[in-house]
């Protein structure tokens, strides 16, 4: 079985105050890591969705899930890595675009289906969603071109419906 | 329940009432004024404390005792962090509490305004769960869930804080109905097929050992435990948590486990080839080293908690549910067996290894616990503090019913044994209560002699007085070349006059002869008195296996290290 592999968990809980402080507290304070932490409020308004991405042998992971699933106000927690699953990310990039290479990174744009949502005389901002290995594909072929910044959110996911 | 407009503070004393609370334990200050003002004339009786450490240990105490939830209050700020170890005190030992906090008013929170403390925030990680309530509509049900939690499943302290704005709007009472939270269904029923592996290995098994621990006394399972190993013939070790579970002293029962546990009930493990562990944590100071925890058996691991099965240690066969419901299922299904080889070995490792000390020189304080425990039969209720008077009681002292040993087991709280008394003594009024106090321990709550003063509640204290913090003087003596760093309380108070300052009457005892005499003279005053032992100063705990040790790793002997 593989070490420390990354689990993709899914945790229903009851949208109130101090919850996600509940949540990461549990993470900090049991020595459990966080890759990724995404929340959103569900279809439900009094129930939100955190989405998060933690990593540890399969006994911590075990640990991690039995010790969110004790939290009053979480109602659910699905490890979605056992699944089908969709996982999407999303990633704005504010990359360097002078007359030279407006329109290479345009181009890039183009071949990876991002979105140019902000121009300006020196810089595009360009938005990315996708999978990790897509994102990271955009980031390498942006950097030479010279990225100012970015800002990436947290991952989210989705089980697949059975066909 | 009356529908007419009620204050914030009407409904949260009404709220106790509604939840058969007759006793709180709390310390007044300008936050929770107008829940005083309420309780100054509600059937609902309040016991002040001196410090809120004191009203938490108390209210822990008060819960042991009679299983009952323990309530504690205690206003803003200082009041409330004070009340964090205890919190924290519970949460480990997993005791039914609620506590309630004042609050700044809701417009001033977050204004850095005085005496406020983000106590809600605070207490997370050593609540079972805590309620900041900001909407006064919502109070009614934060009170009924609060006792719903402590209450069920895997018990703990929940901590509810109340903003003083929020404790004087008015607002029509409502009726409340059931208790519904999604989030939170501990499952109570064992799966059958689980319990018919149980029935199967316990049939199989050759040297089975029951392990038991506080779940039992939480879940009042102690009649159906009892049973249980008349029936099956299993030697059981208890925890200290689970001291009283089953009686010390039965040929059955092996005592206590562990790091300071006795050598038969360690060895017994290590020779096991089933371990039925029940409503235990195989925390570090019974299991110092899983990978060297009872190597030749199969592991049952009954407990109402999921996530403390497989935490520690690897388990065969898991069982979720309540252990009472759990062993009457089991008991209807075991058959008698009378393992008499492996009860003879039982025997043979109890007299290879027995249970003693060496009785010269000083007063022994092994002697006393002992001689408490025969003049008591083991019927009255002990706490203790923290240290080696409190391993001595746990080995010494013969408890012989569930609720009357009261110890802070996973916190290790120095100070807990003296309030905890008190509360004791307040849920139990007709059970005699002794404090087994260190010299150390007891000036971490030393105030609340005023309050056993005040109210006359007969707890006896006995002071083990050694000079020294006396376990880890143990620790600094064998792992740091008695190195005595700060251990040396080399000014203590003349705890007599300490007592005569309070108007509690009190003892010196220096002499072995005297300790018999003494005793019995104390446990036969009304009203609390303090005995202060002077004990042998360097006396050790035997046996010891070091941290993170196996089950046979003694040390400290000469004789037996291997």
């Amino acid at each position: 079985m593989m070490n420390n592999e990354n689990r993709t968990i899914s945790v229903l809980v009851d949208n109130e105050p101090g919850v996600l402080s509940r949540v990461t507290g549990l993470f900090s304070g049991r020595g459990f890591n966080i890759e990724s932490l995404s929340v959103g409020e569900t279809l439900d308004p009094t129930i939100s969705r955190i989405t998060l991405v933690t990593s540890g042998s399969p006994l911590i992971v075990e640990q991690i899930i039995k010790q969110l699933r004790k939290l009053i106000n979480v109602i659910k927690v699905v490890d979605l890595t056992n699944t089908e699953f969709v996982e999407r990310e999303m990633l704005l990039i504010k990359v360097r675009a002078e007359a030279a290479s407006r329109a290479e990174v345009l181009r890039i744009v183009d071949i990876f289906r991002c979105k140019v949502v902000d121009a300006s005389p020196h810089f595009y901002t360009v938005e990315v969603t996708g999978s990790e290995s897509k994102i990271k594909a955009v980031l390498d072929l942006l950097a030479p071109l010279g990225i100012e910044e970015i800002v990436k959110t947290g991952k989210i996911a989705i089980a697949r419906s059975r066909k | 329940m009356t529908t007419g407009k009620k204050t914030g503070s009407q409904l949260v004393v009404q709220g106790l009432i509604d939840e058969g609370v007759e006793t709180i334990f709390g310390f007044p200050g300008g936050a929770v004024i107008p829940i005083y003002d309420v309780l100054y004339d509600a059937p609902v009786r309040h016991i002040l404390t001196r410090h809120e450490q004191g009203a938490a240990h108390a209210a822990d105490g008060y819960a042991r005792a009679t299983g009952r939830t323990g309530v504690c209050l205690a206003t803003s700020g200082p009041g409330a962090t004070n009340l964090v170890t205890g919190l924290s005190n519970a949460y480990m030992d997993s005791v039914p509490m609620v506590a309630l906090t004042g609050q700044v008013a809701v417009p001033m929170i977050g204004n850095d305004s005085f005496q406020e403390a983000d106590i809600y925030g605070i207490t997370i990680p050593i609540t079972k769960h805590n309620y900041l309530v900001k909407d006064i509509n919502q109070l009614q049900r934060v009170i009924k869930e609060a006792f719903h939690i402590a209450k069920t499943g895997r018990p703990g302290p929940v901590l509810i804080d109340i903003p003083k704005d929020i404790q004087t709007f008015e607002v029509k009472a409502r009726k409340i109905g059931e208790v519904r939270l999604p989030g939170y269904t501990p499952s109570t029923k064992g799966h059958p097929r689980q319990i018919e592996a149980i029935v199967r290995a316990i049939r199989n098994a050759r040297r089975p050992v029951i392990y038991a621990g506080g779940g039992v006394i939480a879940s009042g399972a102690s009649a159906e435990l009892k049973k249980f190993v008349r029936k099956s013939n299993i030697p059981i070790t208890t925890t200290l948590m689970g001291k009283g579970a089953y009686p010390d002293g039965d040929p059955l029962s092996l005592g206590m486990p562990g790091m300071h546990g006795t050598k038969y009930s360690n060895y017994a493990i290590h020779e096991a080839d089933l371990i039925m562990a029940m409503g235990v944590r195989f925390d570090d100071r019974v299991a110092g080293n899983v990978q060297k925890f009872a190597p030749l058996a199969k592991i049952i691991h009954i407990d109402i908690d999921p996530a403390e099965i497989g935490k520690r240690m690897a388990v065969d066969i898991p069982i979720v549910g309540d252990l009472k419901s759990i062993l009457v299922m089991l008991n209807q299904k075991i058959e008698t067996q009378t393992r008499k080889r492996w009860l003879e070995r039982i025997d043979r490792l109890k007299e290879e290894y027995p249970l003693t000390y060496e009785k010269s020189g000083a007063v022994k304080p092994q002697f006393i616990i002992q001689t408490l425990s025969e003049m008591t039969k083991g019927q009255i209720i002990v706490s203790t503090d923290v240290g080696q008077h409190q391993m001595w009681a746990a080995l010494f002292y013969q408890t012989t019913e569930p609720r009357r040993f009261l110890s802070s087991g996973g916190a290790g709280t120095m100070g807990y044994g003296f309030p905890a008394a008190i509360g004791a003594q307040v849920g139990q009024p007709d059970i005699p209560v002794v404090a087994l106090c260190g010299d150390g321990s007891f000036q971490m709550c030393i105030q609340e002699l005023a309050t056993v003063r005040m109210y006359n509640i007969p707890v006896k204290i006995f002071i083990f007085n050694n000079g020294y913090l006396g376990m880890v003087r143990q620790w600094q003596e064998i792992f740091n070349d008695r190195r005595y760093s700060s251990t040396h309380l080399e000014f203590n108070p003349d705890f007599c006059k300490v007592a005569a300052g309070y108007e509690i009457p009190a003892f010196r005892v220096t002499q072995t002869a005297k300790v018999k005499p003494t005793i019995d003279k104390v446990l036969n005053m009304e009203g609390p008195v303090l005995v202060d032992f002077r004990v042998a100063p360097e006396e050790n705990v035997i046996p010891m296996i070091p941290p993170g040790g196996g089950q046979t790793e003694f040390i400290g002997e000469g004789e037996d290290e291997e």
